[in-house]
C-alpha cells in the first residue's frame, strides 16, 4: 500500500509534471516548430542548391561542348570562305592584268591608233602636196590653152583685116601704105597682104572665116590645118599633096527670121494688078529733058551711055517685092 | 474713095502704131527715159496695143512693157494694177514663140522686185502658163519661162512651193539636158532658187534626178554655167545629212577641186560654198573632202582672193576643225593657221573677222598641240587685241572671248602665253595664270625663263581678291619659287629694303 500511496502521490506529481511538461511543451511548441521548420527548410534548400549546382555544372558542360562544336564548324566555314576569296582575288587580279593588256592593245590599235593617225596626217600632207602640184599644172595648162585661143583669135582678126585691106597692097609702080620706102623691111601687114588671096564675097563669108587657120601662126600647135583655106595662098605648113578644093557651098544657115510684120504685110498686101505701066509712058522723054538741063555739069559720055542703056521694065514682069 | 485709099489709111495707122511701139521699146532700154515715159502714161497706152491685131506690134508692146517693168518697182506695180497680167497669161498659151518670149520677159520683170508682186503673178495663173511654156520646142521660150519661174521662186518658200506644185521641176531637169548653154544656165539657177528654202523642196528637186545631171556639168568649160551648177548643189546639200550624202555620192569631189583654179572668181566661191555646206554636217563627210585634197586647194584659194569671197573658205575650215581633233590637225598641217592669221590681219569687215576668229577657236581648242600651233602663229595677242578693242562689234568681241577661253584652257606653250600677262583683263588673266600654275611646277627650264623674262614680276603685280581662283593660282605659282625670289620681285621691295636700311644700326 505504500507503493500505492506513493504512486498516488506520484500520480499527482506525475499529473502535475505531465501538465507542466505539456504546458512547457505547449509553450515551446511554436518555437521548436519554427526552429524545426527552419532547419528543415534550410536543409532542403541545401539539398536543392546542391542539386541545382549539379544541374548547372552539367548544363555548362553540355553548352561548352556544343559551343566548341559550332565554333569549330563556323571556323572551318570561314576558312573555306577566306580561301575562296583569296583564290577569287588572285584570279581577278590575273584577269585584270589580262584585261589591262588587252584594253591597252585594243585602244592603241583600233581606237586611238597613234601610228595610224600619224600616217593619216602624213598621207593628208602628201595628198595636199600632190593636189597642189596637179592643180598648178592644170591651171598652167588651162592658161596656156586660153592664151593660145587668144592668140589665134588675134591672128584671125589680123588676117581678116588684111583681107579687107587687100587693096593697100603695094604694086610695082607704087609702094603701099605698109611698105614705106623709108623702112628697112616691109611691115608685117604688108606680108599678110601679100599672102591673102582676095575672093569676091560669097555667101560663104561667115563660114569661111573660121577656116582661116591654115595660116602659119607663131604658136598654134593644136589646130588642124584646113587644106582648103579660101583666103590664104601658099599655105606653106600644110601638105601640098592634097589638091586644094573650093569649099563646098553648104546651105546658108537660117538667119534671124524676118519681122512678122513684114511677112504679114507681104501676105496681106494688096498687089496692084494693072496692065498699066507703073511709070508714065513719057518717062523717057522727061528723063532726057532733065539730063539736057544738067548737060553743063555732066560730060557727053555720060549722056551717050545713059541713052543706050535706059529702058524701063514693064510693071507686070516685076515680081512681088 | 477707092479700096486702095481706104486700105492705105489702115496701113498708115498700123505703121504709126508699129513705130510708136518700137520707139517706146528702144527708149525703155535706157534708164533715164523711164520716169518720163511713166509720167507720160505709157502704161495705159501700151495696154491696148498688147491686144493688137498685128502680131509684131503685140510682141514689141510686150517687150516694151517688160523693159519698163524691169527697171523700176513702181512700174511693175503699175503693170499689176492695170490688170495686164491676166490677159498676158491668157495669151501666153495662144500665141507664137516670139510673143511667148516677150510675155515671159514681162512676167519675169514684174516678179523680180518683191514677193507681193510675185504673189500677184502667181495669183493670175502665171505659174501654170509658164510651166506650159517649158514644154515648148524653142529654147528661147524655155529660157525665158525658166528665168521667170526662177525669179518667182527666189523670194520665199511659199512661192517656191507654188512653182513646184505646178510641176515645173521635172521640166526644168529636162532643160538641163538641152544643148543650149544659156538654157542650161537658167535651169540650174532656177533649181538653185527653188531648193534653197526648205529641205522638202530640195528633196523634190533631188527626187527628179537633178543631182546626176548637175554633176555631169561640173567640168563644162563655160564659167557662168559652173557658177549656177555649184550654187544649185550647195543649196541642195545645205539642208540635211542625207541630202549632202546624196550630193557626195554623185562623185563630184575630186573633180570639183580642180574648179578651184578656175579664172572666174564666183565659180571658186561657189565651189567653196558647196564644200562648206557639205562639211558642216558630219565628220565622215569632212573626211571625204579632206582625203581628196580639198583642204589644200581651199587654203590656196584663200591666199589668192580677198574680201567677201573668202568667207565660205574660212567657215569651211572652221567646220572641218570643229568635228574632231585629227581633222583639226589635218587643217593645221595643210598650213591653215598662217593663212587664217593673214585673213585676220587683212580683212577689215567685222563679220569676216568674227568668222576667222571662230575658225581659229575651233582649231585650237582640242589639245595642247593644237593650242601650241595657234600660239606659235602669234594669234593670241591678236585675239586679245580684238577683244579689247572698243570699236569691235559685240559679235566679234563675244567670239574672241570664247575662242580665247577655249584655246587658253589647253595652251601649255609658255612663250605664247607671256604677252598675255601684260594687257589682259581679269577674266582672261585668270585662265592665263591658271595655265602657268599648271606648267611651272614641273618644268625647271620654264621657271627660269619665267623669272628672267619678267613674268614673275608681273604676276606679283596682279591684284586679286584673296580666296578667288586667281589668287589661288598666284599662290600656286609663288610656291614654285624660293621665298627670297618671290619677295625680291614683289612690288615695293626696294622701299622695304630702304626702310630696313634706315632702321639698321651698325654694330
Amino acid at each position: 500500500m505504500a507503493e500505492l500511496l506513493q504512486i498516488k502521490s506520484q500520480v499527482k506529481e506525475f499529473q502535475q509534471e505531465y501538465v507542466d511538461k505539456n504546458s512547457y511543451a505547449e509553450e515551446n511548441r511554436q518555437k521548436e516548430n519554427q526552429a524545426a521548420t527552419r532547419i528543415q527548410s534550410w536543409f532542403r534548400a541545401c539539398k536543392v542548391r546542391a542539386y541545382l549546382s549539379h544541374l548547372h555544372k552539367q548544363a555548362v558542360i553540355i553548352q561548352k561542348i556544343w559551343r566548341g562544336f559550332t565554333a569549330r564548324a563556323r571556323f572551318r566555314q570561314m576558312v573555306k570562305a577566306a580561301y575562296f576569296i583569296m583564290k577569287m582575288n588572285f584570279y581577278e587580279e590575273m584577269a585584270v592584268r589580262i584585261q589591262r593588256r588587252w584594253r591597252g592593245f585594243f585602244v592603241r590599235k583600233y581606237i586611238h591608233n597613234f601610228y595610224a593617225r600619224k600616217s593619216y596626217l602624213e598621207g593628208v600632207s602628201q595628198k595636199n602636196e600632190l593636189v597642189r602640184q596637179e592643180l598648178d599644172e592644170l591651171e598652167e595648162l588651162q592658161k596656156r590653152e586660153r592664151d593660145c585661143l587668144e592668140m589665134v583669135k588675134e591672128q584671125t582678126a589680123k588676117v581678116y583685116q588684111a583681107y579687107r585691106l587687100h587693096h593697100l597692097l603695094s604694086t610695082k609702080q607704087c609702094p603701099g601704105v605698109f611698105n614705106s620706102p623709108f623702112r628697112p623691111a616691109p611691115h608685117e601687114m604688108e606680108q599678110l597682104l601679100r599672102q591673102v588671096k582676095y575672093q569676091a564675097p560669097t555667101r560663104l563669108a561667115h563660114r569661111g572665116r573660121s577656116s582661116l587657120l591654115g595660116m602659119p601662126g607663131p604658136a598654134a600647135p593644136s589646130f588642124p590645118g584646113t587644106p582648103g583655106s579660101p583666103w590664104i595662098k601658099n599655105t606653106r605648113t600644110c601638105s601640098s599633096s592634097r589638091p586644094i578644093l573650093h569649099p563646098i557651098a553648104c546651105k546658108k544657115e537660117q538667119s534671124q527670121f524676118r519681122e512678122p510684120g513684114e511677112v504679114w504685110e507681104q501676105h496681106v498686101h494688096c498687089p496692084d494688078l494693072t496692065l498699066r505701066l507703073q511709070t508714065s509712058h513719057t518717062h523717057l522723054e522727061e528723063a532726057q529733058k532733065q539730063l539736057r538741063q544738067q548737060e553743063g555739069t555732066g560730060s557727053m559720055l555720060h549722056h551717050l551711055s545713059h541713052s543706050r542703056s535706059s529702058f524701063t521694065h514693064p510693071a507686070y514682069a516685076k515680081s512681088f517685092r | 474713095m477707092s479700096q486702095r485709099q481706104i486700105i492705105q489709111v489702115f496701113e498708115q495707122y498700123q505703121k504709126a502704131r508699129m513705130q510708136f511701139v518700137q520707139t517706146v521699146a528702144d527708149l525703155a532700154s535706157r534708164p533715164q527715159n523711164i520716169e518720163i515715159l511713166h509720167n507720160a502714161g505709157v502704161m495705159s497706152m501700151l495696154r491696148p496695143l498688147m491686144l493688137d491685131v498685128v502680131p509684131s506690134i503685140q510682141q514689141t508692146a510686150a517687150l516694151a512693157l517688160g523693159r519698163l517693168a524691169d527697171h523700176s518697182d513702181d512700174l511693175a506695180e503699175a503693170v499689176v494694177k492695170e490688170d495686164i497680167l491676166p490677159q498676158l497669161v491668157h495669151s501666153l498659151s495662144l500665141q507664137n514663140r516670139f510673143y511667148k518670149k516677150a510675155a515671159a520677159f514681162v512676167l519675169r520683170a514684174v516678179a523680180k522686185h518683191s514677193p507681193e508682186l510675185s504673189q500677184s503673178v502667181v495669183a493670175s495663173g502665171g505659174v501654170d502658163a509658164l510651166v506650159l511654156c517649158l514644154e515648148e520646142f524653142d529654147p528661147g521660150v524655155k529660157e525665158a519661162a525658166a528665168w521667170a519661174l526662177g525669179y518667182i521662186a527666189r523670194h520665199n518658200a511659199l512661192l517656191a512651193q507654188s512653182v513646184v506644185d505646178a510641176g515645173a521641176v521635172p521640166l526644168l531637169v529636162m532643160c538641163l539636158l538641152e544643148p543650149e548653154l544659156a538654157l542650161k544656165r537658167i535651169a540650174a539657177s532656177t533649181l538653185s532658187d527653188i531648193s534653197k528654202h526648205t529641205p522638202e523642196l530640195a528633196q523634190t528637186v533631188v527626187d527628179n534626178g537633178a543631182i546626176a545631171h548637175l554633176a555631169q556639168m561640173i567640168l563644162n568649160p563655160d564659167a557662168k554655167l559652173k557658177r549656177q551648177v555649184f550654187s544649185a548643189l550647195s543649196q541642195i546639200s545645205k539642208h540635211s545629212v542625207s541630202l549632202a550624202e546624196l550630193v557626195i555620192e554623185a562623185e563630184i569631189f575630186p573633180a570639183a577641186v580642180a574648179c578651184l583654179r578656175d579664172p572666174d572668181e564666183y565659180v571658186k566661191k561657189n565651189v567653196t560654198t558647196l564644200m562648206r555646206e557639205v562639211v558642216q554636217h558630219t565628220p565622215e563627210l569632212s573626211q571625204v573632202i579632206v582625203n581628196c585634197g580639198g583642204m589644200a586647194a581651199v587654203i590656196d584659194y584663200l591666199g589668192n582672193c580677198s574680201g567677201n569671197l573668202r568667207l565660205p573658205g574660212i567657215m569651211m575650215l572652221g567646220y572641218v576643225a570643229a568635228h574632231s581633233e585629227n581633222l583639226a590637225m589635218a587643217v593645221i598641217l595643210s598650213k591653215g593657221v598662217p593663212q587664217l592669221a593673214l585673213c585676220l590681219s587683212e580683212e577689215s569687215d567685222h563679220t569676216m573677222k568674227a568668222a576667222t576668229v571662230w575658225s581659229i577657236g575651233q582649231i585650237g581648242h582640242h589639245t595642247p598641240e593644237h593650242a601650241k600651233a595657234v600660239a606659235t602663229a602669234n594669234l593670241l595677242p591678236k585675239l586679245l587685241e580684238l577683244y579689247m578693242d572698243a570699236s569691235s562689234s559685240e559679235d566679234l568681241q563675244a567670239k574672241c572671248k570664247k575662242a580665247l577661253k577655249s584655246i587658253l584652257q589647253k595652251c601649255t606653250y609658255l612663250p605664247g602665253l607671256e604677252p598675255l600677262l601684260y594687257d589682259a583683263p581679269s577674266n582672261i588673266l585668270k585662265h592665263v595664270v591658271c595655265q602657268f600654275s599648271k606648267v611651272l611646277p614641273h618644268d625647271s627650264k620654264a621657271r627660269r625663263l619665267f623669272v628672267t623674262s619678267g613674268g614673275l614680276k608681273k604676276v606679283q603685280e596682279i591684284q586679286a581678291e584673296p580666296g578667288s581662283p586667281l589668287q589661288e593660282h598666284i599662290n600656286a605659282i609663288n610656291s614654285c619659287f624660293p621665298e627670297e625670289i618671290v619677295r625680291y620681285y614683289s612690288p615695293g621691295y626696294s622701299e622695304v629694303l630702304l626702310e630696313r636700311l634706315e632702321n639698321y644700326q651698325p654694330a
